[in-house]
């Protein structure tokens, strides 16, 4: 019989601070300029040039230590990782080595209905490398050009324990990580930008083993997709490999996003020796505390206190506020159509239904939104109002995010208002009545399916727009 | 007139007095730097168009004071606006910065004017300057001889009468040992007293930017005005900068001052024993109460230094790869092989040397066994000098064992060459300030630099001792048998 095999998992994550300058000049962290257009003798690795540390960095860094639970201990420093690469100007990575910012921290998922406390060993500051540009394929290219504007941006590099078992566990993981980082305000998390990156350690294990099996670090995981198709990817490669007997090396590999696979980048043996040591350039920091309480103290909310608000406050299902508090601008629009339309349930339907059915479609994110809360109050108010059936709204409210227009302006354009008058509803009624001599008789002989055709058939003579309470009420008359 | 005899103190005197202007001061320098400079050859590049304007702008509007107007050199490691700057190696020598040093920006505010700049050791990598890639400088005292180094065209050229002063860097003695060998003052301030913005780095944590000029007075005049706090450099200290030259009183009486029997021992000289010796007389004499005391951990100092200063050298100087400035060899089939050939081709075998010492001392597995125990060391050897300081205002010393050597006396002999560093390099890896005045020639006429040392940041008690000992000595008017020097 074929073992039982368990995947190990840890990530770690690259999230850009949201600063407007780099970490260790001045320059701009803007997204998208012309290239080489935001360095400086510094960044662009200079003689004689030395760094000075951002101090808004490490407040940022901070406020992430206390959202994940972190220790922040008194002192820190900075090391430098030394490697040749055209994107490295200086050749060392100013990071840190054995005395991070932040260590031993954790943040709960949820899979399932089910809470697991997933464990961070560290999260230190360092800096972000240049981007190289070519021609074609890299292998190929008979040259490549070295775009410095992000080289020196401020990152965080987050390092959770091998403690997720699936890629399911590792997604919610990271989109965990993610929302977190937005609510305390230090990402934009934009992984399309690359603003968050994400690499995986994955190894299997026959199940009850305690020695981990060997791993491999998978790179260039760019969206929650391929995240859990590379670990899945990987961990059935792995497992294939014990089961026929193969040796499994430790390596990096990369994600091939279009052939949906992995493949080796280099082996342990070709791993660097980055040299690591204290960058005598910058002092060691020391965090005081009294700085850390008051960062702490100026705390925004986090999503398992704003989840919890939700479940308490309007007695809203875990699944809704978990989904309501993916981001700090989709909470913000919950709480600010609450604010106008207390029915939360029926909010939370409508966000999770249609607004984020059309979100998708247009990848879009809420920001961005033509429909702004207060709208989306103002037409839930005409469906109680009567104005709107609860079926209209569905193509007001598709009207209202595509043009930006409010939904008395589109019921006003498209003649959409419901007819409640009982005379003139009558008039239609009867000629239904009239015309479906067959289906009255089944309605007569106890089939309840003939009521909904007749309803039905009121309801596209109007055009969607009679007063389905009121049609219900004045057809059970008429035929009774 | 023959200007280039003076000090800056004495020029600006003539210049307030209406004597001479600030052009005849740079046109007379660059008269005297026409007759000296096949023998000297201290200049890298020279800057004179740009020095007489800058003159001539200065004389227009009339108004002198400190160093306005006054000329000055630079050590060819400080970045400067619009002029090539090489660190004398052929990796840079066609490297031109787009961006100024914090201290050289400080004395251009000042009214300095840049004439060219000197001479070095690669990269500063070197006692001598015959690790230039491009030419050794030498001695005025004897044209056979190296004016020391790393900052060698730097002293030489103050010893020469080519410029009144100049700044340069000292990371195990660059500063100190070449001042000591042309008979100069030559000033290591305190780790972080001065900007390192600027000044391409060779062992971060000792670099340090200081003096090289012809008396104390000089030397006290520019350290006020470029040392301070500097934003753009995260380890410069910000501790208020003393009025230098309000302590130069020529009284040491009751200062306390301690000779640490280890800088007296093995390898110094007799002629050099026997002049500083002379000169802790004559503090005593001027009521100065003196003692011997014992730095113990001296001897290791050598030791850690060479493992420290490389390996901070190693990653300092993988920044020159080819890829955005300096040497690139265009021929290479790939990334990689560009990388090693530039390099291969932009480095001269002493800071290849350097770099590989470094390197290997930073790898992994022997990390423990070299770099950290080097630190140890150097904590060490700062608990020796703290030990001192406690009862004591200011240790003497040589600040070399020997005078100048020969060129090509001890180039293919690494290790001798480093014990030059010896006794100054215990200074560095301690942090303190350190000056070099001269104080007295050996029995081949050659100067003898006699070191001082003071507590950090306390830059005021070396000029106080050392201004004293100007005061009621003659060396510092001594000047090359050659015909090199300044009145020859």
């Amino acid at each position: 019989m074929a073992k039982e095999f368990e995947t190990v998992i840890g990530l770690e994550v690259h999230a850009e601070l949201k600063t407007e300058s780099k970490i260790f000049c001045s320059c701009s962290t803007a997204f998208g300029s012309e290239p080489n257009t935001q360095v400086c003798p510094f960044c662009a690795g200079f003689p004689g040039a030395l760094p000075v540390l951002n101090e808004k960095v490490l407040e940022l860094a901070i406020r992430t230590g206390i959202a994940l639970n972190c220790e922040i201990p008194e002192y820190c420093k900075f090391d430098r990782k030394n490697y040749f690469y055209p994107d490295l100007p200086a050749a060392y990575q100013i990071s840190q080595f054995d005395q991070p910012i932040c260590k031993n921290g954790y943040l709960e998922i949820d899979v399932d209905g089910k809470e697991k406390r997933i464990r961070i060993n560290r999260a230190h500051m360092e800096e972000d490398a240049g981007k190289l540009v070519h021609q074609g394929d890299i292998t190929t290219t008979p040259f490549s050009l070295v775009d410095l504007n992000r080289c020196g941006i401020g990152l965080l590099e987050i390092v959770s324990e091998p403690d997720m078992r699936s890629a399911r566990e590792a997604r919610a993981y990271l989109e965990k990580l993610r929302s977190i980082l937005l609510f305390a305000g230090v990402s934009d998390c934009k992984m399309q930008e690359g603003s968050l990156r994400c690499d995986a350690n994955v190894s299997v294990r026959p199940t009850g083993q305690k020695e981990l099996g060997t791993r491999s670090e998978i790179k260039n995981l760019n969206s929650f997709r391929a995240l859990e198709r590379a670990i899945e990817y990987e961990a059935r490669r792995h497992i294939e490999a014990i089961e026929d007997g193969e040796e499994l090396v430790q390596e990096t590999r990369t994600w091939d996003e279009e052939k949906q696979l992995t493949r080796s980048m280099r082996s342990k043996e070709e791993a660097h020796d980055y040299r690591y040591f204290p960058d005598p350039d910058l002092p060691p920091l020391k965090i005081s505390r009294e700085w850390i309480e008051e960062i702490r103290s100026q705390m925004p909310e986090l999503p398992d206190a704003a989840r919890e608000r939700l479940v308490e406050t309007y007695g809203l299902p875990h699944y809704d506020a978990a989904i309501l508090t993916t981001t700090p601008d989709y909470l913000e629009y919950f709480d600010r159509v609450i604010r106008l339309y207390p029915d939360a349930k029926l909010v939370s339907n409508w966000m999770m239904g249609e607004l984020n059915k059309y979100l998708n479609q247009t990848n879009r994110e809420i920001s961005d939104c033509l429909i702004k809360a207060e709208n989306l109050a103002e037409m839930l108010q005409l469906i109680d109002a009567g104005t709107i059936s609860g079926k209209m709204a569905k193509s007001v409210f598709e009207e209202m995010f595509n043009s930006g227009k409010t939904a008395p302006e589109v019921v006003r354009e498209k003649g959409l208002v419901q007819i409640s008058d009982e005379k003139a509803l009558s008039d239609i009624i009867e000629s239904i009545i009239n015309d479906n001599p067959k289906v009255v008789e089944d309605y007569c002989n106890g089939k309840g399916k003939a009521f909904g055709f007749l309803v039905g058939q009121v309801m596209k003579a109007t055009r969607g727009q009679a007063n389905p309470a009121v049609v219900n009420k004045l057809l059970k008359e008429k035929l009774d | 007139m023959d200007l280039y005899k003076f000090t800056i103190h004495e020029l600006q005197d003539k210049l307030q007095a209406g004597e001479i202007s600030s052009e005849d001061i740079v046109k007379s320098l660059f008269s005297r730097i026409a007759d000296m400079e096949d023998k000297v050859q201290a200049f890298i590049t020279l800057c004179e168009a740009a020095a007489l304007k800058s003159a001539r702008g200065i004389d227009g509007e009339g108004q002198y004071g400190g160093i306005k107007g006054i000329p000055y050199g630079l050590k060819d490691l400080f970045c400067t606006r619009g002029i090539k700057t090489t660190c004398a190696s052929r990796m840079l020598e066609n490297f031109v910065p787009s961006y100024e040093s914090t201290a050289s920006c400080r004395l251009n505010e000042k009214g300095g004017i840049l004439l060219g700049k000197l001479n070095l050791d690669e990269f500063a990598m070197g006692s001598s300057t015959e690790q230039s890639a491009f030419f050794p400088s030498r001695n005025p005292w004897d044209w056979e001889r190296v004016p020391g180094g790393s900052s060698g065209g730097s002293a030489a050229a103050v010893a020469a009468g080519e410029i009144p002063y100049a700044l340069a860097s000292d990371t195990g003695g660059s500063i100190r040992q070449p001042a000591s060998y042309c008979g100069i003052v030559g000033l290591k301030p305190t780790y972080g007293r001065v900007s390192r913005w600027g000044v391409a780095a060779f062992a971060s944590s000792l670099d340090q930017v200081g003096i090289l000029s012809r008396d104390v007075r000089d030397c006290a005049l520019i350290l006020e005005i470029i040392a301070g706090k500097d934003p753009l450099d995260s380890t410069s200290a910000d501790i208020e900068v003393p009025n230098y030259s309000a302590f130069l009183d020529g009284e040491v009486k009751g200062m306390r001052i301690a000779y640490p029997r280890e800088y007296f021992r093995q390898g110094v000289a007799e002629s050099t024993r026997a002049a500083v010796m002379k000169a802790l007389h004559k503090f005593e004499e001027l009521g100065a109460i003196v003692e011997e005391v014992s730095l113990p951990h001296s001897e290791y100092a050598l030791p850690a230094y060479y493992i420290v200063a490389p390996a901070e050298a190693s990653t300092n100087l993988a920044r020159f790869d080819g890829v955005r400035y300096g040497l690139r060899d265009s021929e290479a089939d790939n990334v990689a092989d560009m990388f090693s050939s530039s390099r291969a081709q932009g480095f001269g075998p002493e800071v290849k040397r350097r770099i590989m010492l470094g390197t290997y001392a930073l790898s992994s597995g022997y990390y423990d066994a070299y770099y950290l125990k080097a630190l140890k060391v150097r904590r060490l050897i700062a608990q020796d000098f703290e030990k001192v300081f406690r009862d004591f205002d200011l240790i003497v010393s040589p600040t070399t064992p020997t005078t100048a050597f020969k060129l090509g006396e001890q180039i293919d002999d690494t290790l001798t060459l480093y014990l030059n560093d010896a006794l100054t390099v215990p200074v560095n890896m301690a942090g303190l300030p350190g000056i070099s005045i001269p104080c007295g020639l050996d029995n081949d006429a050659l100067p003898v630099g006699m070191q001082l040392i003071s507590w950090a940041f306390d830059e005021a008690t070396l000029f106080k001792a050392a201004y004293a000992f100007e005061q009621n000595t003659d060396y510092h008017r001594l000047t090359p048998v050659s015909g090199g020097g300044i009145n020859g």
